[in-house]
């Protein structure tokens, strides 16, 4: 396997583990507006915080984890995606940097606090939505060079349908994906009446989300064939995914084995998510880079996977005892203790 | 192609960026240490007092922490949309840091996670403060690789440059560049003095507002003691940076002290005004350059004049440095004279305006810190990565960067009344006095 390859596989397994943590915050954290705006705060908001607290700043690292990444090991995306990415990126920035920081604010200093309860709630739902613009930037067709300087070309960009049902799909992902975790994870709270609500807002959303994933492959067809045929060369991933989410939609609907549906779940992520990864390459930036001409040099390269090998020897651990002490912590999950600073 | 107006805009969107960004990042690096020795110190004498003290320091934390994360990531990814022609070098080069960084901050994320949320779940408390280690080590980490990475834009090195390409890389040798042992100690020593004193002035301004509770008193011990130290440590480390500047950036020393003319015997110039090159007004202190530069008051000093002139930094640069230093001995000169009167048993330190100097001198280490990055960053003008790639070369070429900058100020200014308005709510619902009657309450019951 060369060292680019290596690179990329790394950085892409980060990548979505940070969709995935990131879309449980995210639609928790809109669960979490719309049930202090309906003042059914009750039901739903103590579950979602036990879960959220202890975790939110970690989601975030996966995220700095991966461009930082990404920079290190292909330096040349820094030029490509730096210049084209200025507004869409900072757009994503304000955004998280809102639902951050006022998560924080109304955890911890204002409870309860109608307004910040909805910046974060909203902001989390724009910021998947102005992410997606980078996938579907990244299939080509919405940039030009001009002076041998990458531009974007907005108006193709924002009339595209391409990106408006990518757009249509983060958001509904986001809170399909977060419904589904939820729902197992009020479950093992035993708390039964948050548990059965989530269960709802999975339901609801797992339809559109199988329609909007249609939706996209039809839009490929049309904006890149070469793209859409490399997509077909690993149908049978994109199957296997779609197998999974009627399972996991199946176990949802019987009210069965919720453990296995968050597994199934994950699984059907993964999938579809290192599919899209794999009929991606080489490419980075459709045409323009791929990981070949993009990779650093093999002293940086060698230097950043020790350092890497390093890192995760002391981070799974920590996130081993992270999650054992909080998600995986009956007594915690339920409430028991409450030993916030 | 360089587009002008995009440079221009970069480099002050960068400069907002920063100047928010550095102050919540100081108290990131510097409040989890203090943290842990009020911790430690509590344990260790059984006083609730210093435990009380560390759980509230620790709970304000979070509030500046989550503003602190959210900045950082916007300029980790600003270095990359503003200066995409400088990263795409400086990714070649000096990216291990940086990746080492994002594990220092996954690191001590993770920690902070468990500390915050696991108050009272050991039955011994010592445990409990050991997860304050990875805590304090990973943010002090953080600073110090981020620091390594400004350290190689001053002093870069670990390459060579073969008709325009990179060749013969060695990631380490470039992070251990010379800039790097002096910014490294001067940046982590000024983050701890400066939470030190900040919170301090939170201590002064409680007993002036009526409070006489023992635990401020404690408190505003402590920190001025823990101040004091890191003040003339801080002091110390920068001498040396005087001759690290001396040795490899003299043109930063030379337009940061007005010295024009290469000379020895040279005078260190305070304050002034340049009148057409003359500098009028100042004051000077006698072979002191000299003695910053080389440890010897008669050591000739390099001046502007071995420069031409479009790479001279900008001479304002000098009300920087001088400020910063004015306020660093001003803080040492404050802290001696507290713990000295507290020794002979002064009652002056006791006094309403004793008081208010001391709560000033927390925003005014702030400000400190702004002038030194200021210093640091200006100082290094015209040069992006000194001596091989200039600013405007690394700057984005495309639109927008303006209405950007807009966007951004105005995140900042929400960033800062939320966690103001966040840390007043706590506290005020929660001053110590009810917090120490309720804990007696509950353990009465």
């Amino acid at each position: 396997m060369s060292l680019e390859l290596i690179g990329i596989c790394v950085l892409w397994a980060f990548l979505f583990g940070y969709v995935i943590i990131a879309s449980i915050d995210f639609g928790a954290g809109f669960y979490n507006a719309y049930s202090v705006l309906t003042n059914r705060s009750d039901v739903l908001s103590d579950v979602i915080k036990r879960y959220l607290s202890p975790v939110w700043e970690v989601t975030n690292v996966f995220l700095v984890f991966f461009f930082v990444g990404m920079v290190g090991f292909f330096p040349q995306t820094a030029f490509y995606y730096g210049t084209i990415l200025l507004v869409p990126v900072s757009i994503s920035l304000i955004l998280l940097s809102i639902r951050g920081a006022y998560y924080a604010f109304e955890s911890y200093g204002m409870a309860g606090h109608k307004g910040y309860a909805t910046a974060y709630g909203l902001a989390g739902l724009l910021i998947p939505a102005s992410f997606s613009v980078v996938f579907t930037i990244s299939e080509g067709g919405f940039v030009e060079m001009v002076n041998n300087y990458p531009q974007l070309n907005y108006k193709a960009l924002f009339t595209s349908p391409l990106t408006w049902s990518i757009v249509v799909l983060s958001i509904v992902a986001v809170l399909y994906i977060s419904a589904v975790f939820l729902t197992w994870y009020a479950h093992k709270a035993r708390d039964h009446k948050a548990s059965n609500l989530m269960r709802k807002f999975a339901l609801i959303w797992s339809a559109p989300l199988a329609i909007s994933a249609v939706g996209i492959i039809i839009e490929f067809r049309g904006h890149n064939p070469f793209r859409f045929e490399k997509m077909v060369s690993v149908w049978w991933l994109f199957a296997i995914s779609a197998i999974l989410f009627f399972v996991t939609t199946w176990l949802l609907w019987m009210k069965r084995n919720y453990g296995m549906m968050v597994i199934l779940l994950f699984s059907q992520f993964a999938l579809a998510f290192f599919a899209y990864g794999i009929s991606h390459y080489p490419y980075l930036l459709y045409p323009y880079l791929t990981i070949h001409d993009s990779f650093t040099n093999k002293e940086m390269a060698i230097a950043l996977i020790i350092v890497f090998i390093l890192g995760a020897a002391l981070l799974i651990p920590s996130l081993i005892l992270l999650f054992k002490l909080f998600v995986f912590n009956k007594d915690y999950v339920r409430g028991i203790h409450d030993e916030h600073v | 192609m360089i587009n002008d107006s995009a440079v221009f805009w970069s480099r002050i969107l960068t400069e907002v960026t920063l100047s928010f960004h550095i102050i919540y990042a100081t108290i990131g690096v510097g409040v989890p240490i203090l943290i842990m020795i009020a911790q430690w110190i509590g344990i260790k004498n059984n006083d609730e007092h210093y435990i009380l003290m560390a759980r509230r320091w620790a709970r304000g934390f979070v509030i500046t922490v989550a503003v602190g994360v959210v900045t950082g990531t916007v300029i980790g990814l600003q270095l990359s949309l503003l200066w995409p022609n400088f990263m795409q070098v400086a990714g070649q080069l000096i990216a291990l840091p940086l990746f080492m960084e994002t594990f220092a901050f996954f690191f001590e994320a993770i920690f902070l996670g468990i500390y915050l949320y696991t108050w009272d779940r050991f039955e011994n408390q010592k445990k409990h403060m050991l997860l304050l280690i990875p805590v304090a080590i990973g943010a002090s980490m953080s600073a110090v690789f981020i620091t390594v990475l400004n350290a190689f834009m001053n002093a870069p090195q670990g390459f060579d440059i073969v008709d325009g390409q990179l060749i013969n890389i060695q990631p380490l040798v470039a992070m251990f560049n010379p800039a790097m042992p002096t910014k490294v100690a001067h940046v982590l020593l000024t983050a701890y003095m400066t939470c030190a004193f900040l919170l301090a002035s939170i201590a002064a301004y409680r007993l002036l507002r009526g409070s006489t509770h023992e635990y401020h008193k404690k408190s505003l011990y402590l920190l001025m003691k823990l101040g004091f130290i890191f003040a003339v440590a801080t002091a110390i480390v920068g001498d040396f940076s005087g001759k690290y500047l001396a040795e490899y950036q003299p043109e930063k020393l030379a337009a940061a002290e007005w010295h024009f003319e290469t000379a020895p015997n040279a005078p260190l110039v305070l304050f002034g005004v340049l009148d057409d090159g003359e500098v009028k007004y100042a004051l000077k202190i006698p072979f002191a350059l000299s003695i910053l530069a080389h440890n010897n008051p008669t050591a000739e000093v390099i001046g502007l004049d071995q420069f031409p002139v479009d790479e001279h930094p900008p001479y304002y640069i000098h009300y920087l440095f001088d400020g910063m230093v004015m306020i660093g001995m001003f803080m040492v000169a404050l802290s001696l004279i507290y713990l000295l009167a507290l020794w002979r048993d002064w009652t002056f330190i006791q006094t309403k305006w004793f008081r208010w100097i001391v709560v000033a001198g927390g925003p005014l280490s702030v400000i400190a810190i702004e002038l030194g990055w200021w210093l640091a960053e200006v100082g290094r003008q015209p040069w992006l990565l000194r001596g091989i790639m200039r600013t405007e070369q690394g700057a984005t070429t495309s639109e927008y960067v303006d209405l950007m900058l807009i966007l951004f100020s105005g995140l900042y200014f929400i960033l800062a009344v939320g966690s103001i308005l966040a840390l007043q709510r706590m506290f005020k619902n929660n001053p110590i006095e009810n917090e120490i009657a309720r804990r007696k309450e509950r353990d009465f019951v």
